[in-house]
Parts: C-alpha cells; structure tokens; sequence
C-alpha cells in the first residue's frame, strides 16, 4: 500500500464514519436524557432512507435538475422522522418512565418490528436506489485517486452538525437543560426544568438526525429493509465508545471505527509468523473488537465520566417474592399439566412447549443474571450459543447424548469464568455492551471457523438417540431437565447466596460492609447463569437437529430480554410466562397474517403498556389487592 | 399472501367441484412450504407469486389424482430452528403430502436435515449450496435451482476466453460466496491454464464498506473481477466502483446479477457490459416461457421475476413427483423423484437420480441498459446438465450416492 493509497483509504473511512456519526449522535443524545437505549433508532433510519426517496422523486419532478431537491428531501426525511419521534415518545414511552429501564428497550423492539413491516407494506420489497445528486455526481482527484465529491460533502455535513450540535449543547439555554438532565434527572426535576417537553424534543431531535442521516445514506445505497439492523449495532458500538450521551465521544469512535474498518480492508490478507491473515474478514467485528478492548481499559468508553446507574436500579422497582404455597401448588398443577400434554394435544404441541421450555431456561437465566445479579446483558446468547456447538460438536464427534448435555453448561461457564475475570471493573450498560460484544466476536468466529463450526450452514445431523427420536419423549426429557433446573434457580435466589446477590445489587457500599464478597459474588453470577444458558443451548440444539450461527447472534440475545421483561424480572414465574407468551404469539401469529412482525410488535407494547411489571406479576397484583382490602 | 395464496385454492377447488364428481368429494393434497419471508422479501413475494399461479393452473385442470392441491406456507424468520419447528408442525398437524422451499442455504440444509430424520420428502427450490446435494446430500432431499457450482461454471467459459490472468474476486462472507469463490478458482485452473493469479476481497453480508473495498481492488491492479455479491451490496459496489472508475477497461464477472431481483434496482445504472447469470424475462422467445408470462402477467399485472420461475416450477415438481408416485406415501414419492421431468418456463428439467439435483438451467449473457432499465443482450440459455461434474466426481462428493 503506497502513502497516496494509504492516505485516501484514510478518507474512505472518515466518509463512513460520517454516516455512522450521524446515527449514533442522535442515539447518544436520546440516552444521555432520557436512559432509553433505543432500539428503534435503527428503524429511524431506514425510515429516513424511504421518506428520503419518496420525497426526493416527488421534489426532482418540481425542481427538474436542481440540487435543491436533493436537500429538501434530507430535510423532509428528518421532519418526518422526528415527528414520528415524537408521537411515539408521547404514547408510549413516556408512560414507562417509572418502570424499569430494560421495559423501554423492549417497547422500542416491538416498535422495530412495526416499522420493519409498516415499510415492507408502504413502499415494498423491492431495493430503492436513489438518484446521485445533481452537482455532486462526480469525482475529485485526491493523490491521484478519483475519490466521489458527495463523500467528501458527507464528511463536511458531518463536522457541521458536530459543530452544531456543540453550539446547541454549550451556548443555548436548551442544551443547559439537555446536559442537566443527562448528568442528574431528579436535581434537574426538583429545579423546575419540564422534564415531559424537554424528554419530547431530544427524542425528537435524535429522531431528525436518524431520519437525516438515513436519507443522506441514499446516494451511497439503495433504502432496504435490512437497514435497521444493519446500523442499529454499529450505532451502539460508537455510542458507547464513545462514552455514553458524548457528543465529541461519538465523533471520535466513530471516526476510530471508521478509519478502523476501511484499513482492515486495505490492508488484505497480511502473514504473521507464516499465518495468513485474512483482515478483510476481520471488517464483520472489527468495531466489537475495538469496543472490547477500550472498555476493558477505560470501563466507561472514551468521553463517558460517571458509570450509569443503570444496573443497579435495573429491578429496583419490584422486589422478588420467595414463592409462597399458592405459587409451589401452582408449579406443581403446571408440570403435572404439561407432563400429560402430548397425550392430550398431539406431538406438535409437545414440539412447541419444547421450544417453551427451553426458551423459558434460557430466558431464567438471563433473570439471575439481570433480576438477581443486577447485571444485564446484550450478548446473552454467547452463552446458549456455546452450549448448543458444544453439544453439538460432542454429539458428532461420537459422544453419547449424555455426555454432550452435560458438557455444555461445562463449556459455557468456563468461558463464562474467563469473561467474569476480565471484565470485573465494567458494569452497568458498559457491561451489557460488553457481552454483546462478546457474543458478536463468537458469532464471527462461528461464521469463520468452518472446520469446527460448519461455518454459515453451522452443523447438521444433532439429533437425540433413536429412544428420544419421537418428538413426544425428547419433550418428557426436556420438561424433567428444565423443570429441575427452573426449580434449582429459583432456589439459588432464596440461597444465602441469593440474597447476597441481591445485596450487592441494591447496595453495594453496604454489602461490602456487611463482609459480601460484591465482586466474586457478581463473578458466581456471571458463570452460573451462563452454565444454565449453555444447558438451554445444548437441549435447542437436539430438538432442532443442529446449531448454527444465529444461536449466538443479537436477536437470540434480544428474545431472552423481551421475554424476561414480559414476563417480569423480579417474578418468580417471569421467564416461564415471557418463554410462552412469546413463543406461542410468533407461533401463532407467523401462520396467520403477513405482517406476523407487526402483530408481534403491537402484541409486544399492549404487554409492556398493561403490565409494565411482567406478566407473571398477575397473582401479586390480587395478593395486593386482597391485601389492600383486608385492611380496610 | 398467505391468505391469497390459500382462498386461491380454495377458490380452485370450488371450481374443480364443477367439473365432475370426483373432485368435488376430494380433500385437497397439501404441500408443506417453508421460507424466509421477512429476509428475502425481493425474491420471495414474487415466489409466493409463481407458486399461486402454478396451483391455479394445476387446480383448474382438475389437480393431481384427482385431489386439488393446497400450499401451506409458514415463514421461519431467517432462523434453522424455527424452520424446523415449521416442520415439524407442517408434518403432524397439517399433514402435509411433502415439505418443500427454502431460500437462504443454512435453511435448507437444516430442513433438508429434518427431512432425513423424520423421512419426507424435500423438495428445495432456491438455496444455493453444493453441500446440500453432495457433502450432506440424502436420500430425500432434492434440489429445483442450479447451485452455486453450477451457475459459477456456467460463467467460466466466457472468463477463461477474456485471457486475463489476474482475477479479483470480491464475495460476501458467507458459505455461498466462499463457495462460489472457490468454483471459480478451481474451474479457471481447470479450463484456463497456468499464470492465473486470484486476489480475494471477503465483505460482510449485507455491510459492504463500498468506498474501502473499491479502492483495496483498484490499488491490486487486476486485469478482471469476479463478483458474487447481491441486493443492497450489488447496487453499492456498482455505484461506488463506478465512480472510482474499478471498471473501467477490466471485464468484470457477477454471478447473479441479471436476476430482475438485483438487476432492477439499479435502473439505468446497470454495469454495462457485465458478464452475468440471470433471467431476461423480456427477451425469452421458447413457446413455454411465453405461456408463463403470458398468465403471469394476465393474473398478477406485473411481469415475473426469477422468484416467480422458481415457486412456480417447485409447485410444478411437486405436483409432477405426486401423479407419477400416484400416491403421497413418502416412499413412494422418493421413488418418482429420481429422473422426474418436468415442464418449467425454461424448458423441462430432470431431477438427477445420482445426485438429486435438478438440470435446471440459467441464463448467461452480458448486462446493458435499454430505455433506463438494466437488462441482459447477447445471452444463451445454459442447460444444466452440461455444468455439473462428471459422474464418478459426482459420486465422489456425494457420500449418500456411495
């Protein structure tokens, strides 16, 4: 690679950092202020992207050849965008304010899922390229490369609108109230700031730039419904690079990540030691990798000063009730119920109540580790993951089931251990970032590693012996399995330990005082409700017939969450209810309606609105309420 | 579109009702049908499309043994375990006849996998991989669309006569662009002598970094590029490449870049002069691609796409599989898949016995653009049966066919 060469790649990475830049500072904007990590942002965007087409040809009609067109259209795009922010702020996730701050992460997933179909069904499946834009058409020789003049106008959009929003946040009585909020909600409450406007017009604000930044995204690709997930990840990776609610912060990383990226791709397959080293390869997680390594060192991201509170009043709210003997009847009533359930409803319903089971262990957990634990994660599946190929390795390597069921948890939990070591001083969202970050270099290695791991296809041929080939008995094995280990969970929580757990959570300071070991507690937690995901993983992969991939991508992660919130984070029974509530409505509705997305999407906010506790929390609700009326 | 594709049948079935005795008391054959809907939507609505149609046309003619035929679609989300779950519900509560479908490749081979255990029958209409008939190939697994190896062969004749010797391969990284990367390779050598020098360029799926990439293959001055990108990372390294001027004065290859799926987007952009594999739609002169387009168009006012072609001949092989097995026993239908013909809009194809795939074909030819569209000149229809591996080579990579 020649210095010239060199230099323009350089600029090739400012190009895409500019995009990505434009992203993430509306996402960092909208989760200094109001603490929702918005997974919808990534929705804004393809949004941004159609709007952003539909208006330009509209604009190109009436404005035949101007560039002006072009520009109006980005301005639409983001008007749009931000008064669709706003409306849903206002309907939906200013009424769970109060609620536990991985609630508003669910509701905007189910608002992902709209989107995603309300698209599909505004502008259809085809790819939408736009046109190139009248007066930046063309190229500019740079060092002797012909570089596209509208990439160097996204780099100066992108320093304007830093500058910009600088101005905004340091010189207006606007951003005074913006950097109150971010740094102390209650003060800047009790100081009389209207937290309900100002709440409002960040959301808004970041919405624009989403919607902006997907239109101004068009020159370069076609809007597509892949958009959302494509830059929903890479806008959380700079945000939290960054330092969470930084605007410089998220200039930098996404100029490191960037820059990052197109060098990997330049540098080509380089040896080491007598290794080749496909880095083009390394260009799917170079930007996890990079996240990783910085919170490792600085566990709050480059700009971010404080830890967030996050964690720790994750499940503040609601305390988890030991189960009393209406609760251990009922867990009796349902296991005897869904031990008669094949003889009563037929080998599917066996195959799906499989699939409950194992999504409930799965999702149980994710409970200790974020309901007891106070720990949340975004990489959840790393550990299902892992158990499923173990499992999966082991079975065709020759070893008996038995064998490879055990295994798995094994496997996991060692990983899980390592993991706990090295990331004992990130927590709250920085460590949820963190096991996403792990799960997504997993993922990459299981993508790459093709001897071990089948690569994309993942392995095939991972069934049960032939004495549990029927559907009907793996599902008897499965229910004795899960309703063990869902029983052994619970019971963890109620163990000294358990409450220890839950002590360091609350109130870390004092647990410390009170002699609690808060870190190797924490620790304990890591590996244990890893152990378990790997023994979900491990029972998915023999129900399925094989592992791939997508056992240790982001929407595995995701569903552990939703399903936990549905359900509840501090109810005992939480992760049965969310498993089943999800699983039976994606069942039920995939084979009933096109838009089975949205449907779920709505089913999922009614939920999140009506019982912003979980579902599971039904029976408190009526102890309460007996309660409530035997006093009076 | 589940629904239409369902009230059509039952539509088709009033009408079959009318036309004797038989039918009217006969329940509907139902075939299983499982895909990735919400992943592939450009390729899979107008395959929901071709499959209506083929059902129509089949149920109007009285259906198969007399009964009509129902398709039942279920949408897997992109994910192998609730592929496989839709199986398993295809199989044992609606009693699907045979399974069939099937876009992305780890998909297909998940169910191809199922199939082997529960012992039905697979028909898989588009996913892409060599492995699905060979490596991991099984008894009742069969494949509709040419493979990646195939339609990858299909475009060595035309490289191998550019005479250039230094390739730039650019795929994205997954299992169907290592594999049709690694074809190309070994096909080049095979056909095309020595001095061939192959510079790789992985991207991920979806996340092409167009302006860093374009750049890595410009400074690795190749006299020509092989591509198998598609959809949203197609149109990127086109404008992008463009622009940057990679194509100029190189021969640039792109395996599936004249399907109308990835081809239309790009409107009057469309690389001119590109070597590619695909499907003219428009230009397709044989009595009975102008009979499907002639009902496509009449049912549906919008012309076909090659996902059209594709749910249409699956349908059509399921039924064909069903009157000639005359029966819906899975044994049975195994048996009449080995060397089934049948009538698709490119002609009729055989489902080879030795190797369960499909002698489909597809068009080659070179990219242009008419009226601001992007379409195909200059192209041949080329026979599958001609771009498969000899039979011992054959039986070599297909474990099941020892």
């Amino acid at each position: 690679m020649s210095l010239a060469s060199f230099a323009v790649q350089l600029l090739n990475g400012l190009a895409s950092a500019s995009s990505l830049f434009l992203v993430a500072a509306g996402l960092t904007l909208i989760f200094g202020v109001t603490r929702i990590v918005n997974f919808a942002h990534g929705s804004f965007f393809m949004l941004g992207a159609y709007v952003g087409w539909s208006a330009g040809h509209v604009l190109a009609a009436a404005l035949p050849a101007s560039p002006l067109s072009f520009w109006l259209a980005v301005l639409a795009a983001g008007i749009a965008v931000a008064a669709l922010g706003a409306v849903i702020e206002v309907l939906i996730l200013r009424r769970i304010y109060a609620a536990p701050e991985l609630l508003q992460l669910t509701a905007t997933f189910g608002v992902l899922l709209i989107a995603g179909d309300a698209t599909l069904a505004l502008w259809g499946a085809e790819d939408r390229l736009g046109p190139r834009v009248p007066g930046l058409s063309g190229t500019v020789p740079v060092l002797g490369y012909a570089v596209p003049s509208y990439e160097l106008a996204l780099i100066a959009i992108a320093v304007a609108v830093f500058a910009l929003l600088t101005l905004l946040l340091r010189r207006t009585r606007f951003g005074v109230l913006v950097r109150a909020a971010a740094e102390n909600r209650e003060i800047a409450g009790a100081l009389g700031i209207d937290q309900a406007t100002l709440y409002t017009t960040v959301f808004a604000l970041g919405s624009f730039l989403a919607g902006a930044a997907g239109a101004l995204a068009l020159p370069r690709e076609p809007a597509n419904l892949g958009m959302d997930l494509a830059v929903i990840a890479d806008a959380f990776v700079v945000t939290v690079l960054g330092g969470l609610g930084s605007i410089p912060g998220a200039f930098i990383a996404a100029l490191a990540i960037g820059v990052t990226k197109a060098l990997c791709i330049a540098a080509g397959t380089i040896e080491v030691g007598g290794i080749a080293l496909a880095l083009p390869r390394l260009a799917r997680v170079i930007e996890f990798i990079v996240m990783a390594l910085v919170l490792l060192v600085r566990p709050t991201g480059l700009f971010g000063t404080q830890s967030t509170p996050a964690a720790q009043s994750i499940s503040g709210h609601r305390r988890l009730e030991p189960p009393g003997r209406i609760a251990a009847w009922s867990a009796l009533a349902l296991a005897a119920g869904a031990a008669l359930l094949p003889a009563l409803a037929g080998s599917y319903a066996a195959v799906l109540a499989t699939d409950i089971l194992v999504a409930a262990l799965f999702t149980a957990s994710l409970q200790l580790l974020t309901g007891s634990g106070g720990m949340a994660s975004f990489g959840h599946a790393a550990w299902f993951g892992i158990g499923a190929y173990a499992a999966a390795w082991m079975s065709l390597a020759g070893y008996p089931f038995a064998l490879a069921v055990i295994a798995a948890p094994i496997a996991a939990a060692a990983v899980a251990a390592a993991f706990a070591g090295l990331s004992s001083r990130v927590s709250g969202i920085h460590f949820a970032m963190l096991t996403l970050a792990l799960a997504q270099i997993l993922w990459s290695g299981a993508l790459d590693w093709e001897p071990v791991t089948g690569g994309s296809n993942g392995l095939i041929g991972v069934w049960p012996p032939p004495a549990l080939a029927d559907p009907r008995h793996y599902y008897a094995l499965v229910l004795a399995i899960c309703a063990i280990a869902l029983v052994a969970l619970v019971a963890v929580a109620f163990t000294p330990y358990g409450y220890a757990l839950r002590a360091s959570r609350d109130a870390p300071l004092r647990a410390r005082a009170c002699g609690i070991a808060v870190g190797r507690r924490r620790r304990e937690a890591i590996w244990l409700s890893a152990a378990f995901a790997g023994l979900a993983g491990a029972l998915y992969a023999f129900s399925k017939g094989g592992v791939g991939p997508d056992s240790l991508a982001i929407p595995r992660s995701v569903d552990a969450l939703v399903m936990l919130l549905l359900g509840g984070l501090s109810a005992v029974f939480g992760p049965l209810a969310g498993a089943a509530a999800l699983t039976w409505l994606q069942d039920t509705l995939a084979r009933s309606t096109e838009y089975w997305h949205a449907a779920t999407g709505i089913a999922i906010l009614v939920l999140v609105l009506v019982f912003p506790d979980g579902i599971a929390t039904l029976g408190n609700v009526a102890r309460a309420l007996r309660r409530s009326g035997a006093r009076a | 579109m589940l629904r239409s594709v369902l009230f059509a049948a039952a539509a088709a079935l009033a009408a079959a009702g009318s036309l004797g005795p038989h039918a009217a008391l006969a329940q509907p054959i139902r075939l299983g049908e499982i895909n990735e809907y919400k992943q592939f939507p450009a390729f899979l609505a107008p395959y929901q499309k071709g499959m209506q149609l083929a059902v129509d046309e089949i149920n109007a003619k009285g259906g198969v043994l007399g009964r009509p035929l129902e398709v039942i679609s279920r949408d897997d989300n992109g994910v192998p375990g609730d592929a496989v779950r839709a199986a398993e519900e295809l199989t044992a509560r609606e009693h699907v006849a045979l399974l069939m479908g099937t876009f992305a490749s780890n998909i297909g081979l998940a169910v191809s996998d199922f199939a082997r255990q529960r012992k039905v029958l697979f028909i898989a209409a588009e996913p892409l991989t060599d492995k699905l008939v060979w490596q991991d190939g099984n008894e009742y697994t069969w494949r509709l669309r040419a493979s990646t190896y195939m339609q990858t062969a299909m475009l060595v004749p035309d490289a191998v006569k550019t005479g250039k010797k230094r390739w730039a391969i650019v795929y994205p990284n997954y299992e169907y662009g290592q594999a049709a990367t690694e074809t190309f390779k070994q096909q080049m050598i095979a056909q095309g002598g020595s001095g061939l020098e192959f510079i790789e360029q992985p991207v991920p799926l979806g996340k092409i970094d167009p302006g860093a990439v374009v750049q890595a293959l410009i400074d690795d001055h190749p006299d020509a590029i092989f591509s198998s990108l598609f959809g949203p990372d197609l149109a990127r390294f086109v404008r992008e490449g463009e622009l940057r001027g990679l194509f100029k004065g190189r021969p640039v290859f792109d395996l599936l870049g004249g399907e109308p799926e990835y081809l239309d987007p790009l409107k009057d952009e469309a690389p001119v002069g590109w070597y590619v594999t695909g499907y003219p739609w428009y230009a397709i002169d044989t009595p009975e691609h102008r009979a499907f387009l002639a009902a496509y168009r009449a049912k549906f006012d919008d012309y076909p796409r090659l996902g059209s072609v594709v749910g249409y001949s699956t349908v059509k092989a399921a039924a064909a599989a069903i009157a000639r097995a005359h029966s819906t026993d899975t044994a049975k239908l195994v048996a009449a898949m080995a060397n089934l013909r049948v009538a698709t809009p490119f002609g009729e194809v055989t489902f080879r016995a030795i190797d369960h795939q499909s002698t489909m074909g597809a068009f080659v030819g070179r990219l242009a653009v008419r009226d601001g569209k992007g379409v195909m000149v200059d192209f041949h229809y080329a026979d599958g049966k001609d771009f498969l591996p000899p039979d011992d080579v054959v039986r070599r990579l297909r474990p099941a066919a020892r």
